[in-house]
């Protein structure tokens, strides 16, 4: 069974908070749970089916059930770091598909910024981790974990600091436009080499923000999206496609600078029916730099070890590169909120379908665009997830 | 810039990773193979990665191989690293620091030598030096 057109994205919602020190974790949960109801123009009765991840507080999804007042036919918290939010759509549609649930609510919200969370700091997942008594050791954390695959890439494929610096200026050009944004300054390819080196080889300019904030999404079966896109005139946001892979360390037969998007673009292309070339938008996931790089080489967008080349020379701006990438300055300028960027590039590719992005970013007539995440660590152990949109 | 020693957090040892640190106390690396698919892994488990047998017996690492790829972290630490995969000669990479030498020379495809280091109240861990 297929999840084409079986489900559409009636509602988004980007908390506008970028620091949040007077609301609590679960309070950023309901305003976004929230601002996503009234965006689809659908209320808290609606929903049927809950879906969240590791920053909802509580056991799974309980507390959050609870606490936000949900009468629910479903529930899912698989957690895959970053990335959890693109699988939760997919999961939704497949809950809708097989009659489940007919309005699915998808949340995310955290205050690692308040709380002072960084990427240079250790984190654990508790001391029956198989993993853990061989890699905590060695001081394992986000920066060094991407940037060993960044210093890979180079040596296997002569990719340069100045081509991974495009990545993080074309997203400086795109966040000038979001009064939202935590960093609005349009930045050089010199800025981005200046910057203080954080984990060789990559720079404090390579690296994501740390925000807080959140957002949600309203997934809903096609009768009802059809029945609000009749109020509303909007364009309908259908999924037409999705895939989901995780990628390890297979036992220490490594190869490093190939992501899980490999394969979960390719379900997700091979299931919408379309190929790289059709897409004219992608949000692709970006806690660093060199993130991009690898999953724009792993969709198909370039060869494997192009991706220098091909992301050089502002060609991820919109309105002057080939791929238009991250319009709302993504997580390396404008939100990462809770260290988990996937929901927000949900959101994105949505306003760029329904033609709601900002006018100086939005692509002209977008009909297909797909959205990219990578939870976990690209080095170790991660887990991608592809979803591919088209307007109707 | 030169490697300085850290303060490295000790690993949980369990039933099933109890030999390898054992080992370690000892100065020996330890890595798995599987008598039934003949492949070795690491870090090391009880059944196969491979072929999910359970006939998986410890080996003595020869302890040589070469940097896959590293890391100095600069930023946000007392102490800068350098977090590595070394690629063994037997042929699978193990996450790992490279210590005792200049941070900055570092490069992948170099060749090195096993070193234990202390732990902070735990058993030692195999680092690795330029051979």
């Amino acid at each position: 069974m297929s999840i084409k057109g079986k489900a559409y994205l009636v509602g988004a919602y980007e908390h506008p908070t970028r620091k949040a020190e007077d609301k609590s974790v679960a309070q950023l949960h309901a305003e976004v749970a929230k601002g996503a109801l009234e965006d689809a123009g659908l209320t808290k009765q609606d929903v049927d089916g809950y879906f969240c991840a590791g920053d909802a507080p509580g056991l799974g999804p309980l507390s959050m059930i609870d606490y936000l007042g949900l009468k629910l036919r479903h529930m899912e918290s698989t957690d895959t770091g970053g990335s959890s939010y693109l699988i939760h759509v997919a999961h939704a549609a497949q809950a809708i598909a097989a009659g489940k649930c007919d309005v699915a609510l998808v949340t995310l919200a955290g205050r690692p910024r308040s709380e002072g969370s960084s990427g240079t700091q250790p984190r654990s997942w508790g001391a029956a981790v198989p993993d853990g008594p061989f890699e905590a050791p060695y001081g394992i954390v986000t920066a060094n974990s991407y940037a060993m695959v960044a210093m890979r890439h180079m040596h296997e494929y002569g990719t340069t600091s100045e081509q991974l610096a495009w990545i993080k200026v074309a997203a400086s050009h795109h966040a000038q436009h979001n009064p939202h944004a935590m960093l609005r300054d349009v930045v050089t390819v010199q800025d981005v080499l200046d910057s203080p080196m954080v984990a060789d080889p990559l720079h404090r300019m390579d690296c994501c923000v740390v925000s807080d904030g959140g957002g949600a999404l309203i997934v809903a079966r096609p009768e009802i999206a059809k029945q609000l896109a009749g109020k509303t005139r909007r364009p309908l946001v259908k999924l037409i496609g999705a895939g989901e892979s995780p990628r390890g360390q297979s036992g220490g037969k490594l190869d490093i600078t190939t992501s899980g998007a490999a394969w979960s673009g390719a379900a997700a292309f091979a299931e919408a029916g379309v190929k790289p070339a059709d897409i004219q938008y992608v949000s692709i996931y970006d806690s660093f730099t060199i993130t991009v790089l690898v999953q724009i080489e792993d969709l198909g967008f370039c060869g494997k070890g192009e991706g220098g080349r091909f992301v050089a020379d502002g060609n991820l701006i919109s309105g002057t590169g080939k791929l238009p990438f991250n319009t709302d300055g993504g997580g390396l300028c404008n939100n990462h909120p809770a260290n988990r960027g996937g929901m927000t590039k949900v959101i994105e590719a949505v306003r760029q379908v329904r033609g709601e992005a900002h006018p100086k970013v939005q692509v002209k007539n977008c009909r297909l665009a797909l959205a990219q995440g990578t939870g976990g660590q690209l080095a170790t152990r991660h887990g991608s997830a592809t979803l591919i949109f088209e307007r109707v | 810039m030169n490697y300085q020693d850290r303060k490295i957090p000790a690993p949980a040892v369990n039933p099933e990773n109890k030999a390898y640190f054992d080992a370690a106390f000892q100065g020996r690396l330890l890595i798995k193979k599987c008598a039934s698919c003949g492949e070795f892994h690491h870090y090391p488990r009880a059944i196969c990665p491979h072929c999910f047998s359970d006939k998986t017996e410890w080996r003595d690492a020869k302890g040589t191989g070469t940097v896959y790829t590293y890391s100095v972290l600069r930023r946000g630490v007392p102490v800068p690293y350098c977090i590595a995969y070394v690629a063994l000669d037997e042929g699978v990479s193990m996450l790992t620091n490279i210590v005792d030498c200049d941070l900055d020379a570092v490069r992948i495809g170099q060749k090195v030598k096993v070193v234990f280091k202390p732990t902070d109240g735990g058993p030692p861990v195999p680092m690795f030096t330029p051979a």
